[in-house]
Formats: C-alpha cells, structure tokens, sequence
C-alpha cells in the first residue's frame, strides 16, 4: 500500500461521496415533482378544500421545496427518515425490520450464487472450447434471457401448486429452525441466484479466460508449474480486478430481482413497503426507501472500484 | 557420448479453426553437444518457435506432434506423461521468451517469479534459493541486485526484464536453456548490455543451449552451430562460420544477402543542393498543462530542428521512447505542437491536419507502421487504393483503374492483386499498399515511421529497394523514421540522431562511421552487432562510470537545460557538462552536434 494507492482510493471516495449527495438531491426533488401528494390519497377525490388545506399544514406540506430539503436533510443527517404521512410511525421503525428482512434474502441469494459462479466461470475458462464450456454457456445464456418472474412463477407452480413440497408465500414469521428456512427461502433464493448467476459466469469467465491467454501464463507452464498453482497464483490475482467488479454489479442488479421476488411471493421486504409508499404517496418512506436501494448500489460499485485499486499491479497504475 | 539434445523427424502438425490440419513443422532433425549453443534461425512463421517449446514438451493449442523423437538430457519429452514433463520444465530444461515484458506476471514481484521454478520443484530452501537469485542478478550485471528482486515487472526496463528472465531460467542450474529471440525486442544499446551479460555466464556456466533468432549477427555472436529453417523444413545446418560465410542453400544465401548493410545510395556528389521542401523549426511537443514558460509538462520533442531537401531521403533514429513517432505524428498533423514551425514549400504549416488546404494534405502523406492497422480489413485493396485517387485526383471509372494498376506498378505488385483482400496478402504486399495508398495522393514528401520493423529481413530489404527507387523516379523525398541504423545508413541521405527528445545530432548519413560524432551517435553506431564471431568480446563500450564516476558529478544534473545524454556519457566532463548546457557545434563537412567536445576529443569510428 503506497501513497499512489491511497491517493486512488481516496479520489474514489470522494466521487462515491459526490454521487451520494447527487442521490439525495435527486431522490428528494424527485419525489416533489410527483404529481399529487399524501392528501390526496388519505382523502380522496371527495375532499374539501379546506380538509386539504388543514392536512398540509399539519403535515408541512405547505412550506417550501428548500425548507423541506433542508429539515429532510438534517434528519437523514441523524438518522431520522421522518414520519410516515399516513400512520405519523417512524419510518426508521418501519424500514428497520423490512430491510433486515431484504438484505437476509439479497445476502442469501448472493452466498449460493457468488460461489458457484465463481466456480462455473473459472472451470469454464480453464477448460475453455470443451463441452463442459458449451454446456455451460448454453445454460447461463438460457438463464439470463429469462426474467426472474417468470422462474419465480414456474417455481411456485411447480414446487408449491403441483408438488406440495414447499409454501407458495415466504412467511418469514415461521422460521424457527434451519429446515423450516430452507422451506420458506429455497424457493425466493434460487429465482434471485439464477438470474444473477448468469451474468457473473459469463463475465468471470470472460476475464478469466483473457488472462488465462497471456503470456506469463504460458510462461509460468513452461517453467513447470502445476495447475493449481497457476490459477491461484499467476491467473486469479490478474483476474480478481474484473472478476469483483462482475460481482458487484450482479449483485446491484440482484437489488433490481429482490423488488420483484419480494411481490412474487408476497415476502415481507423492504421493497413491499416502497410498492405500498408510492401508491399511498407516502413521501418520507418513499424519499428513504429510494436511499437505500441508491446507498446500497454505491456501497457495491466504490467496494468493487477499491479492490480493483488495490488488485492493480505495482508500476501499471494509471 | 550422446547428444544432450537430439531431435529426429519432428513433425508438427497444427489446425486453424475448423480446417484440415498441415504441417507446421516437418522432418527436423538436429542435436546440440554438451556446452554447446544451437542457433534456429528462420523468418517469422519458419516454425522455429514451435521447434523450440516442442523442446520442452509444450506444443500450443491446436497443434499436436505428429511423429519424431525429442531426447533431451535422456529424457524422451515425446513420451513423458504431462506430469513428467512438468517435473523437468524448469528444472533439466528452461525457457527464456522473447518479450521479457509481458512473459513476467505484473501481479508478483520479480523474486517470486525467478525462485519459482527451482521452488515448484522443491530444490532448495526458499531462504537459499534467494541468496542463488542475488548472485545470478549480479553475474548478469543487474543494477542492485540485492534489491531488484523486491520490485515489480512494471517498474523495470525492458533490458532488466530480459536480464532477470535470464535469471530465472538459471535458477535450477538446468542441463539445457533455450533463448526465444531474447533481445528482438530490444533497443541495441541494451541488446549489446544484455548479449554481453548472457555470454558471460553461459561461459562460466557451460550452458548447453538452443538461441532461436532472425537476427545473424547475434549468432555469430552466440551460437556455436547454427539450423536454417524455412516453413517448418530445416534448409541447412552446419557450423556458423559455414553458415555464415560458405552457405550452400539459395535461401541461406538470400538472408545473409539481406542482412548484410550495403549501400543503396545513389551518387549525388556534383549535384546541386536541392531547395529545402520541409522545415522543422524548434518544434516542442509534449503532453499536459503549460508550465510557466509556455511548454507543456511533459516534453517528448524538445526543440528539434532540421530540413529535408527536395528528392532527399532524411533518417530519424533513436531508441524506444526518445520521441520519434511523436515527431512523426506531429508533423503528419496529429498531434499539435506547443511551440517551434513546420514549413512545407516556405509555408507555414497548421498543427492539426484538419486546418491544413488539400494540396498540403496531399504533398505530406504518412505510412504508418502497420498495414494491418489502416488497410480496411472487409474492402478488396482495389477499392482502397481507389478512393484515395479519387479524393485527392478526382479520377473516376476507367481512369481510376488506371490509376490504381499504375499504382500497383510502381509498388512492384501485380494488377491482378486489386480484387484481393488485404488479409489475402503477404506482410510484405500490405507494406507495398500501405505505400501504394500514400502515392496515390502525388505526395511531395512521405514520412514513413518504422514501415520494415515488423517485417523479416529480405522483405524489409526489397521495401528499402523500393523507397529508393521511388525517390529516384519520381524525385520522392521521405522521412525515414526507425531504430534500425543499417537501413538508414543504406538509404538515407540525410540523419537526425534523436535523444530523449532532442536531436544531438543533425548531419549527412554518408558521414555515420567517420569523423566526429555525438557521443550517443557513436553508442550507437558500436552497439550495433557485425556479422563476425568474437566481435562481442572484442568490442569494448566505455562506460560513462569508467569516464567519471556519476558521484563527482555536480548535484544540480538534473536540470533540463543541461546535457540530456549526461548520465549515460562516456566522454563527459566534470565541471563543464554537468553545470553547462551544450552548445550546438557544426564540425565542418560533417553533422551539425549538441555537444560540448571540441573536435580534437572525439575520437575515429573503429569501422
């Protein structure tokens, strides 16, 4: 780690740090230029005026775009998202459990599918041209011409409505030992890792197999290395840079799958509540749901972009 | 006693694609003595690579052995099981490639890679194994060899790099090392440093060897005997000294022919000095923001100035990174300049080609390098050499056909060829389009930046021919860019010797050998290797140290204004180079220098 490193570390930072507050300026005047506002959802069309009036008031709708930026800043500042406009709840309180419920079904599905398409895409490369590789590839480009709905369906039709064997709805309440988690995840976990895993094997292989051509790769052969060693040690650390940056870009695309795999089999995730907001134009929910689907992506890309960093060889950075 | 290697009716045969498989290699016979050094010698696609890594049991992807024996140190690498032939690669047989560069992992550093070999195969402790490795670094004459090993392939030159190969294929003390064009890739300053280096320990070592090169002053220099291959059939073998002074092959004969300089010059004695066409005024290139001065951060072209006259034949030459394709991609309009002025015909050329008339556009053309790169890969060269003629002379139909047969004429290349696709041509018939196509705009001047580098000996050869004639014909003048001083020396008129972006010299070519040069025109001109065995050990480089010693130099020898072939001179001057900046001197009836030496110092050339 010299100065250099650093130095492309820390301009990497800064511009994760530039997007973050783009996010927010653009999350918040998004969702002030919505037509329509939380009044018009709890009172409907029948409102008077003056009913209006009273709620935005009350709910400080009636002040300005910066005032309200400002007063939503200085919340999210510390941690305070606001208050729901339809319950007055804390959205915190309201993110809290959900979130935890998303990042249990994105984590899972990234613990089945990162490893097995690390190992798909290296073992591809390796034995690149054989019908292992055709098999393969056959079988990841199938994978990623499917949207996750359609797996996701066929799945419950299948494994639910035909066979019996698992729930159709994921009711996260009834776990309570690794079995019964099995039964409620399975289903949710490989919809989301098939369609993720696709796009990871083909461009781990693609990177793999890039290097695997190099010289030095050759080089270390005729100097009697065995196979093990090769990859470990003279293919996978020129690898690794696009390798992670495949993954973290599977992974936020996995963010993409959740909103969907969360409606399919009504899971109670965080993106169930961001549906439930928009619909109801439930602003603050809506405002902090948007942030931590755009934190998150940041988080991957700035976490993909280091390792990159620190993956580059000595004397090659630019 | 027998061969330590013994090759018998190699035959390799190889597939492209889907094709039927030919023969890449056929009925190869030969075998190298203990101590001995085999040189295979071949042009590009003479399958002397593939000869080589059979040697080792590795064919590449697609190939296979067809049938022979390959015996070496009493192995029989045909019939050994892939773990076998893993367990004497880079222990009973090594390998050194040819670019050092891009053979070593960017990811590891340089002591890991060179103790590999001898560590996979569990010969030593890793603490012993890099005491070994220092002490190889130092016999190859390698600047801090205590310390080198800590750093990274990125952060060496290209010599070094070859160097520590070297290295790392000595480190098992193997029975046979095989050299894959070691120093093609490099400049021949530090090919003579690193050629140097390699014989040294292959006489302290008796290495048995097998040198695979195009180059035959480098066998005469290193090889004992010598195998000439021509696709994939071995022509002639024998002793090198028979090989390189009686060879019986016609194909032996024409690449020695090829090789050996000669002049192509035509006599201009008694002949006016022609108009200067182009004018190169203190032009500075350089990439980055402006400094205070008004240049950029980084110069590449510092300053350089010369003219080539009308019909005249002007050579650039330098090494790798001294500046020399910036030059020519500022002058053809590529790359603008920051300060100094190009004239062509008296007048003042804009640096971007865009704002340049037509006419100026037509007069100055560029050859580039590569064929590959600018004929369009899917348009027969026909239709190519057509649309330049009709661009720039308006020609169309019948007349335009015309014109491109007359074209192909000139090039030497048959009518016939117009409906090829330039994937269908040789490497040297692209070379001759790549010509065609910058003379079918009627140039006054064409640049050519290093055209015979990629290409073998006798093409390169017949590409020289064909530029002097053009001159001659059609009174051409050209600037010749290359790093290659036999061809310039062959065909130019005129030199402009560039250093670190400046040219240090300015003069006639004729005069390259004789009378006083820049100190870094005469490294150069030693560096390069004659076609005479001994000539290595008989050649003695100063060495700037030996002149004086980089300690008594003064502290402020970094200041740009000063010598910029300081650190590397061997005839520098305490008191004077390093606190003077150098005037530039014209030695009469010779070169224009950037130099501080009076006359009476430099010394004769030893041709």
């Amino acid at each position: 780690m010299n100065s250099q490193t650093l130095k492309l570390i820390g301009r990497r930072f800064f511009a994760a740090a530039m997007s973050l507050i783009f996010v927010i300026v653009t999350v918040f005047a998004i969702t002030n230029v919505l037509p329509g506002d939380a009044t018009d959802a709890v009172l409907g069309q029948g409102a008077t005026p003056q009913a209006v009036a009273v709620m935005r008031h009350d709910l400080g709708l009636d002040r300005s775009v910066f005032f309200r930026f400002w007063f939503w800043l200085w919340g999210v500042l510390h941690g305070d998202f606001g208050h729901s406009l339809l319950n007055g709840l804390s959205v915190a309180d309201a993110i809290g459990p959900r979130l935890h419920n998303s990042l249990l079904l994105a984590g899972a599905s990234a613990a089945v599918s990162v490893p097995v398409s690390l190992f798909l895409g290296i073992t591809s490369a390796i034995w690149k041209d054989t019908v292992y590789d055709r098999v393969v590839s056959i079988m990841t480009l199938g994978m990623v011409s499917v949207p996750e709905f359609v797996i996701a369906t066929m799945a419950v039709y299948v494994f639910a409505v035909r066979l019996h064997l698992l729930p159709a709805l994921a009711d996260v309440g009834s776990v309570h030992s690794l079995r019964q988690f099995l039964s409620v995840f399975f289903m949710p976990v490989a919809s989301l890792a098939l369609v993720t895993l696709a796009q990871m094997v083909r461009m781990t292989r693609a990177a793999m197999a890039d290097t695997l051509s190099a010289p030095y790769i050759e080089m270390a052969l005729l100097k009697g290395v065995g196979p093990i060693r090769l990859i470990l040690v003279h293919a996978i650390p020129n690898a690794i840079g696009p390798i992670v940056n495949a993954v973290a870009l599977s992974l936020s695309s996995l963010l993409g799958g959740v909103v969907v795999i969360e409606v399919v089999f009504t899971y109670p995730g965080i993106s169930g509540l961001m549906v439930d907001a928009v619909s109801s134009r439930d602003v603050p929910t809506v405002q902090a749901c948007a942030l931590v689907f755009c934190v998150t992506y940041l988080f991957l890309t700035t976490f993909a972009d280091v390792v990159t960093i620190l993956s580059l060889p000595r004397g090659r950075k630019a | 006693m027998a061969a330590t290697i013994q090759v018998e009716n190699l035959e390799i045969v190889g597939r492209r694609g889907k094709g039927a498989e030919l023969p890449i290699v056929r009925d190869v016979s030969f075998s190298v003595q203990r101590g001995e050094m085999l040189a295979l010698i071949g042009e590009s696609g003479s399958g002397k690579t593939t000869v080589a890594l059979s040697l080792l049991g590795h064919i590449r992807k697609g190939c296979r052995i067809a049938g022979g024996m390959i015996r070496v140190a009493g192995y029989d690498v045909t019939a050994l099981s892939p773990h076998e032939c893993r367990s004497i690669r880079g222990r009973v047989i090594s390998y050194v490639a040819q670019n050092a560069g891009s053979a070593f992992n960017p990811a590891l550093s340089i002591m890991r890679q060179v103790v590999e070999p001898a560590l996979v195969h569990r010969t030593l402790p890793r603490r012993d194994l890099e005491a070994r490795a220092v002490s190889l670094f130092r016999a190859l004459a390698l600047p801090d060899p205590e310390t080198i090993g800590e750093r990274y392939p990125g952060e060496l030159s290209g010599g070094q790099l070859q160097r520590l190969m070297a290295a790392m294929a000595l480190m098992t003390d193997p029975e046979v090392v095989i050299f894959d064009e070691p120093t093609t890739a490099l400049d021949v300053t530090t090919q003579i440093e690193v050629l140097s280096a390699f014989k040294a320990v292959f006489a302290e070592r008796g290495i048995t060897g097998v040198y695979v090169t195009h180059d035959l002053s480098v066998v005469a220099q290193i090889a004992d005997h010598a195998v000439v291959l021509k696709d994939g059939a071995i022509r002639e073998a024998g002793t090198v000294s028979k090989i390189l002074f009686q060879p019986e092959d016609p194909y032996s004969q024409a690449l020695l022919a090829a090789a050996e300089p000669r002049s192509r010059q035509a006599d201009l004695a008694g002949q006016p000095e022609q108009r200067s066409l182009l004018d190169v005024r203190n032009l500075v290139v350089g990439y980055g923001q402006r400094t205070a001065a008004g240049l950029p951060e980084k110069v590449i072209v510092n300053h350089v100035s010369f003219s080539v006259p009308k019909g005249r034949m002007l050579g650039v030459i330098g090494e790798s990174g001294c500046g020399k394709s910036t030059l020519a991609r500022a002058i053809s309009g590529l790359q603008p300049w920051a300060a100094g002025e190009l004239l062509l015909n008296g007048e003042p050329l804009a640096g971007n080609v865009r704002e340049r008339t037509p006419d100026q556009r037509r007069h100055l053309q560029l050859v580039a390098q590569n064929a590959d790169s600018v004929l369009n890969p899917s348009k027969p060269i026909g239709q190519t050499l057509e649309r330049v003629v009709r661009f720039y002379g308006g020609l169309r139909g019948a007349a335009a056909t015309r014109r491109v047969n007359e074209l192909l004429d000139m090039v030497r290349l048959s009518p016939s060829l117009a409906s090829r696709l330039p994937s269908e041509l040789s490497g040297g018939q692209k070379q001759r389009i790549n010509f065609a196509r910058a003379l079918a705009a009627d140039p006054q001047i064409v640049l050519c930046d290093e055209i015979t580098a990629a290409l073998d000996t006798v093409v390169a050869a017949a590409i020289l021919d064909l530029m002097k004639e053009l001159q001659r014909d059609l009174g051409l003048s050209f600037i010749f860019i290359t790093h290659d001083l036999h061809a310039l020396q062959s065909i130019c008129d005129r030199v402009a010797v560039l250093y670190a972006g400046q040219a240090v010299e300015v003069g006639p070519a004729m005069a390259l050998g004789k009378g006083v040069h820049h100190p870094y025109t005469r490294l150069l001109h030693d560096s390069v290797p004659l076609m005479e065995p001994g000539w290595l050990e008989s050649t003695r480089i100063k060495r700037a140290d030996e002149a004086m010693p980089a300690t008594l130099l003064n502290s402020l020898s970094h200041d740009p204004e000063l010598c910029c072939f300081l650190e590397r001179c061997p005839d520098r001057v305490s008191g004077l180079c390093d606190r003077v900046p150098p005037p530039v001197r014209s030695v009469p009836e010779g070169p224009r220098v950037l130099c501080h030496l009076p006359a009476s110092i430099c010394s004769e050339f030893s041709t």
